[in-house]
């Protein structure tokens, strides 16, 4: 009884013009063309949508959760990264 | 969804249980962390969550059908957009789910085998028949409103993937109550045969809907643990009480009666009493004695094998055109 496994797709999404595409989910399809019709009657059924990307699921690449502290936490201690840690007298006023 | 490999090596190396590794787990849990697909988890965890989300998955695929009976039958055109985009939602519900279930490591194959093989569980309140227009409408008010109570701590649970796809589906769900209700109002307000008609649907759906919240706190089997992780955040009895003070006031709004006699307000506790719910008909519809069980599963049987020719050909069209592009970049 068991089927040969449809291939899996991410859909992403850009909600409006201007916006950038953002995930929001995912769902089987036999290719592209019919990925991104089920994209459409999956994930725009209110308007959510403007434009579809879809993207075979095995196409990604992602950090390993296990490597998280070694990926992301050096970005904590560069402050000085961010306009907050610099001193502009007030006088200068807003920049 | 993404990186699935990781997954499944995450499950191959996870043998004996880590007592370091669990601690860990539950005081991100106890953190209020989201739990995601590629982070470590308890053995239970997961097969707990495959278990509950792929249910939940059937059930909404499952629950087409008793709705799905009226759509040609609908009383205006008004009705029948509003009722194939509710049972449309549905669809995508189950779809959300199984997507989300997936994540853990099973296959949509397997899921859908199991269902059809009768190994997987649905909500026992899609076994009851849809006998007239008024049970669309007591099952969008009611069925709909018990399953947003349901869902609406799940936005909340602990594993990622299962809370986003319930946000969305919370989002969807309002409407589908609010459709049905209006249709109750309709039907209150109008006739007296068609009156007559929504109590009837309302004295046939009350039980059964609070059966949907499961067996009382003291008999639920999954709750200690389900609570521990933060998959469940109320318990059956607590979600019952806040469905029926809900409903009730709803109920005398349409100027229906409630199918129970023993129902009373206590002004001490703000609640609503309400009498003995019959246990021993919840766990005969779960043992397949329900009135359509039969039914809904050769339903469910013959969609899939009568899809099949679709699926193969769909696969088969997309194999030769990446052979043809193969040996058009070949060629080249
Ligand atoms: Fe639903
Ligand atoms: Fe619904």
């Amino acid at each position: 009884m068991s089927t040969p496994t449809t291939p899996l797709w991410e859909v992403f999404i850009r909600s409006r013009t201007g916006l950038a595409h953002k995930h929001v989910g995912s769902l089987h399809a036999a290719d592209a063309t019919l990925a991104v019709q089920a994209a459409r009657d999956l994930y725009t059924r209110r308007g959510e949508g403007t434009s579809v990307w879809v993207v075979p699921s095995s196409a990604i690449t992602a950090s390993d959760p296990a490597d998280k502290g070694m990926m992301f936490d050096p970005a904590d201690s560069k402050v000085y990264r961010h306009p907050t840690f610099y001193e502009v007298p007030d006088d200068v006023g807003h920049m | 969804m993404y990186a699935q490999s990781l997954n499944q090596q995450v499950e191959g190396t996870t043998g004996p249980e880590d007592a370091e590794a669990a601690a860990r787990f539950q005081a991100r849990i106890d953190a209020e962390e989201r739990i995601e697909p590629n982070d470590w988890m308890p053995a239970a965890y997961r097969r707990t969550l495959v278990r509950q989300i792929s249910q939940h998955a059937h059930s909404e695929i499952v629950g087409m059908l008793p709705e799905g009976n009226w759509i040609t039958r609908a009383p205006s055109l008004r009705r029948k957009a509003a009722l194939i985009a509710k049972v449309q939602d549905e669809c995508g519900h189950g779809m959300y789910l199984y997507a989300a279930a997936e994540t853990l490591g099973v296959t949509r194959e397997q899921l859908v085998d199991e269902l059809l093989a009768g190994k997987a569980k649905y909500s026992s309140i899609f076994n009851y028949p849809t006998l007239t227009w008024a049970d669309i409408g007591a099952i969008g008010w009611l069925v709909d409103g018990a399953a947003i109570m349901n869902q609406i701590p799940l936005c909340r649970c602990s594993y990622g993937p299962y809370s986003r796809a319930m946000i969305r589906v919370c989002k969807e769900e309002s409407f589908h109550q609010r459709q049905g209700y209006e249709i109750m109002l309709t039907l209150a307000r109008g006739t007296a045969a068609q009156k007559a008609m929504a109590q009837d649907a309302l004295n046939r759906w009350w039980w059964p809907c609070l059966m949907m919240f499961g067996p009382p706190d003291a008999q639920s089997q999954h709750s200690d643990t389900s609570t521990r992780w933060k998959i469940k955040r109320f318990s059956n009895d607590a979600l019952r009480q806040k469905f029926v003070d809900a409903t009730v006031p709803q109920a005398h709004f349409l100027g229906l009666t409630l199918p129970d006699p023993a129902l009373r307000f206590n002004e001490a506790t703000s609640h609503w009493e309400f009498g003995e719910i019959d246990w021993s008909e919840f766990k005969q519809v779960l043992a397949g004695n329900g009135p359509c069980n039969r039914d809904r599963m050769a339903a469910r049987r013959a969609a899939h094998a009568n899809g099949e020719w679709v699926r193969d050909a769909a696969l088969a069209y997309a194999a030769k055109e990446r052979a043809r592009a193969a040996a058009a970049a070949g060629a080249a």
